[in-house]
């Protein structure tokens, strides 16, 4: 579904991806890994083609992302820190993004925005909102259109608990319709029970793309985190 | 006593010759007027009928009044001066007159007056001439009421609409002369009256006046010439309640002052022009009453002028009031009313109690180097323009009123 | 491509300074009219407030919106819009929210006042301008990332056009007094938007006469059909060339 080879990005003088490859398909629950600026966000950036690539290329269903917009239909993408328009409200947004997205989905998916009970608050201004009702915003939109790809960037940093868990279902639902779904978390051991891949990235460069199992056998550890860990320490 | 003979004589002369009137026209005793001038007398009168007469060059050569019945046509079949007056007291009045010869060498005109005395040509129409009236060595001459209109595009083409040249004691009166190259020509002609005439859409100057002393202009119109008015080398010439308005034909002036001495410039009008006021190496000039409105430079006062006398003058609406290219001034500003003055008047006498300065630092850029008009109006401009008010520094210090008027003068 | 200037207009609007503008530009306009005997000298006063306060308020409106707005940018890049579109989209409805605060606040007194030849020729100019310093503005704010910078850039800006180019200009002309410089200062009008707004409205208020040497020969050139349409063309590649290089900026812009 999605392929990407030799990509490379870099900010300056830093090389923040590095001939990096790899391919994901329908079905997968890939869990992107890695050090503090070790490029997992700029990937995921460089997939919605929100940061261009000096060069290598990404393709989506077998079209290149870079002439197509598209493609972006079939995604949902909830950032790490959402950000949206300080002065619309919640319903403004979500009716924005509705009538954006119109022709993508005939039915909208509100399971989220139902579960966050944002209803309640939908006519309160983005700029008062906290961090973490952001959050839910920006998880319930990611949701909405019902997409065959998911791409979700720490999301459940800034949650509490209780949302946090309720997202876990909503992914864990959304992993058996048998769609693509991209995480990138630090809270390793939350993953344990939805990743089937992991890719580890560091420094930019792509260390390994392992299925969940391969990489238990390999490391002879039982617990994601600890496999990580290992290999952490195994690269120092 | 002299004259008083000659008037007497006038009014007895035609008692005692019993003077005769000579009809021309067709199935008149005379069919060219050439015949009826051949036949007449002095002192007999041409009445001459509507219709086109191809005369080859009339001359006039005795004292005879030549008047048109409804106006009938001479036509110079552009190649003969139409009329030629050579003899004293001879009126034309009530014609025609078109189309008459172009040369390059000769000065070929409507109407010529040869050195005569006491003609008059009055009431005429003019059109298409290569010259409009022209007067040689003539003395106390009429010319009234006539229209002249020249066809003629450019300036090599075109002959002067009045022109007079070494004459004396002349009355230019409620003409309306348009197209020529210069409306009305004086050179060397002093004791003369221009009243009430319409210069307009000249080529090159409504009035272009030069070595002609004492002479008075008065009641005007000069507009939209391409040069404006030009007076030059004459002293004692007294210019009052003309208009000079919309002379803009590419950096031109209402009035072009060179070597006038001993001058009125009384109750003028000064309208859109490039420059109302132009004036070079004037002495004793007195500038008073009249108004300066939406000109470009209101006065443009070289250094060489001196001892003039600009009071009492209504300033409003102008680009620049003043502008001169020294710092030397020799001349009086006073008494004037400045619609860009800022001052105040603290004891209420209806006079600032600060000088104006009508020069402004732009304007003396401007006059250095014209191109840089195309930043007119600009914030760089009222910026500098601010700044020099402040300090000056290339703005000369002593041009200035002392006793600005607070509120527009009555004139 | 409608519906989301249909959202950055709202948004625009939502936010009092937009209305403030069209407020303080009504004031003044109103004013001026009301204060100066003319007609034509309230044009004057106008045009002078035309020149200086659009461009400014044009340029740092849209630079700081174009910075403030990039949550909004970047939520809607990652969704399934085409990235010309979505900055075609903010060009337009900043253009848009600001072209009406100018018609309201000085369109509409000068139509009211003085509906001459002279007042439309300002209002066209006044909104020339407007779009030439929302593109630049638009320009300058995809050049660096940084929000102070950017803002920095957008007055200096201003600034260059306002001010620096006419001593640079004035500098030339003095250091080339020697030569004929009417061509040349046709050209140098030309290279800045706003002397050319400038130019063509004291032209059309029929004080060209006022202008002396260099008035008649700029009448001559651009008074024909031939020089107007001269201006319209160089303030259209005014407004079309940064916002061409903005867009190609915009395109290969990392977020």
């Amino acid at each position: 579904m999605i392929f990407a080879t030799n990509v490379n990005k870099r900010f300056g003088k830093l090389k923040a991806l590095d001939n990096v490859s790899f391919t994901c398909n329908k079905g997968q629950t890939i869990s992107l890994i890695g050090p503090n600026g070790s490029g997992k966000t700029t990937i995921i950036k460089c997939l919605l083609g929100m940061v261009v690539p000096d060069s290598g290329f990404i393709t989506f269903n077998d079209r290149n992302i870079i002439h197509d917009w598209k493609y972006r239909r079939h995604i949902g993408y909830m950032p790490q820190t959402g950000r949206f328009p300080d002065n619309m409200t919640i319903a403004q947004v979500f009716d924005m993004m509705k009538d954006i997205r119109r022709e993508d989905t005939a039915t909208f998916d509100e399971d989220l925005a139902t579960a966050f009970q944002l209803n309640r608050i939908m006519d309160k201004r983005m700029r008062t909102l906290s961090g973490g009702t952001r959050q839910k915003v920006s998880a319930a939109l990611a949701f909405l259109f019902n997409p065959d790809v998911l791409i979700l960037d720490e999301p459940t940093a800034g949650l509490d608990p209780v949302s946090s868990e309720m997202l876990k279902d909503k992914i864990r639902k959304e992993k058996q319709k048998g769609k693509l779904i991209l995480i990138t978390s630090h809270i390793l051991s939350e993953l344990d029970d939805m990743v089937s891949e992991v890719i580890y990235l560091q420094e930019g460069k792509l260390l390994f793309h392992k299925s969940l199992d391969q990489l238990k056998k390999d490391t002879g550890e039982e617990k994601l985190v600890r496999a990580i860990a290992r290999i952490m320490q195994a690269n120092k | 006593m002299e004259r008083i003979i000659q008037i007497a004589a006038l009014l007895i002369l035609p008692l005692l010759s019993a003077a005769r009137t000579w009809y021309v026209g067709p199935g008149e005793p005379c069919a060219s007027i050439r015949q009826a001038v051949g036949r007449a007398a002095p002192g007999d009168t041409v009445l001459v009928r509507k219709g086109i007469y191809l005369e080859k060059g009339l001359v006039i050569d005795r004292r005879l009044c030549l008047k048109g019945i409804g106006q009938p046509i001479l036509d110079g079949e552009k190649k003969y001066e139409i009329i030629s007056i050579k003899a004293d007291g001879v009126t034309v009045e009530g014609f025609l007159l078109q189309h008459s010869g172009v040369s390059d060498w000769n000065d070929i005109a409507g109407v010529r007056i040869y050195g005569a005395k006491h003609v008059i040509i009055r009431n005429n129409v003019l059109d298409d001439t290569f010259f409009g009236i022209y007067s040689q060595h003539a003395d106390s001459c009429i010319i009234a009421g006539n229209t002249l209109r020249s066809r003629a595009g450019v300036e090599v083409q075109s002959g002067n609409g009045i022109h007079c040249w070494k004459c004396d004691g002349m009355q230019i009166v409620d003409n309306v002369i348009s197209h020529h190259r210069d409306g009305i020509y004086f050179e060397f002609v002093t004791n003369s009256l221009i009243r009430g005439n319409q210069s307009m859409d000249n080529i090159r100057y409504g009035l272009h006046f030069m070595f002609s002393h004492h002479d008075i202009y008065k009641g005007n119109l000069f507009r939209h010439n391409e040069a404006g008015v030009s007076v030059m080398f004459s002293h004692g010439v007294s210019m009052l309640d003309n208009t000079f308005s919309e002379n803009g034909g590419g950096g031109w002036y209402g009035i072009l002052m060179k070597e006038i001495t001993d001058s009125r410039v009384d109750h003028n009008v000064f309208n859109h022009n490039t420059s109302g006021i132009y004036m070079e190496g004037t002495t004793r000039v007195v500038v008073t009453g009249n108004a300066f409105t939406g000109n470009g430079w209101a006065l443009k006062i070289q250094a060489s002028c001196a001892d003039n006398t600009i009071t009492r003058n209504n300033f409003r609406g102008n680009t620049f009031d003043v502008a001169t290219n020294g710092t030397l001034v020799l001349n009086n500003f006073d008494n004037n009313y400045w619609d860009k003055y800022e001052g105040y008047d603290l004891n209420r006498d209806g006079i600032g109690d600060v000088p104006y300065h009508p020069v402004s630092m732009y304007a003396m850029i401007a006059e250095k180097n014209p191109a840089v008009m195309m930043l007119f109006h600009s914030f760089m401009v009222s910026l500098m323009d601010r700044t020099e008010k402040v300090i000056p520094s290339i703005t000369p210090a002593t041009l200035k009123d002392d006793k600005p008027s607070m509120k527009p003068l009555r004139l | 491509m409608n519906k989301i200037i249909k959202y950055v207009i709202l948004d625009i609007l939502r936010n009092r300074i937009v209305l403030a503008y069209t407020v303080f530009l009504l004031a003044i306009s109103l004013s001026v009219f009301n204060l100066e005997d003319t007609a034509g000298k309230g044009m004057l006063s106008l045009l002078n407030i035309v020149l200086i306060v659009l461009p400014l308020v044009s340029i740092i409106f849209s630079t700081i919106y174009v910075y403030n707005s990039t949550e909004f940018i970047e939520l809607l890049l990652s969704q399934p819009l085409q990235r010309k579109r979505l900055v075609l989209s903010i060009f337009i409805g900043l253009t848009v929210s600001l072209l009406l605060a100018f018609l309201v606040g000085a369109g509409l007194p000068i139509l009211f006042y003085s509906g001459s030849q002279a007042g439309l020729v300002l209002m066209a100019t006044g909104m020339g301008l407007t779009i030439i310093f929302v593109a630049l503005a638009l320009l300058g704010s995809m050049i660096t990332r940084d929000k102070a910078k950017g803002i920095g850039l957008a007055i200096l800006l201003w600034f260059y056009f306002s001010l620096i180019y006419d001593g640079i200009v004035l500098f030339i002309l003095f250091q080339f007094s020697d030569y004929p410089l009417e061509k040349i200062s046709i050209v140098l009008g030309s290279l800045n938007p706003i002397d050319l707004g400038r130019i063509v409205v004291l032209l059309k208020m029929d004080i060209s006469a006022m202008m002396g040497y260099t008035g008649a020969v700029f009448r001559e050139f651009f008074g024909g059909t031939g020089g107007s349409l001269y201006a319209c063309l160089i303030m259209l590649m005014w407004i079309f060339v940064p916002l061409w290089l903005a867009v190609r900026k915009f395109n290969r812009k990392d977020w």
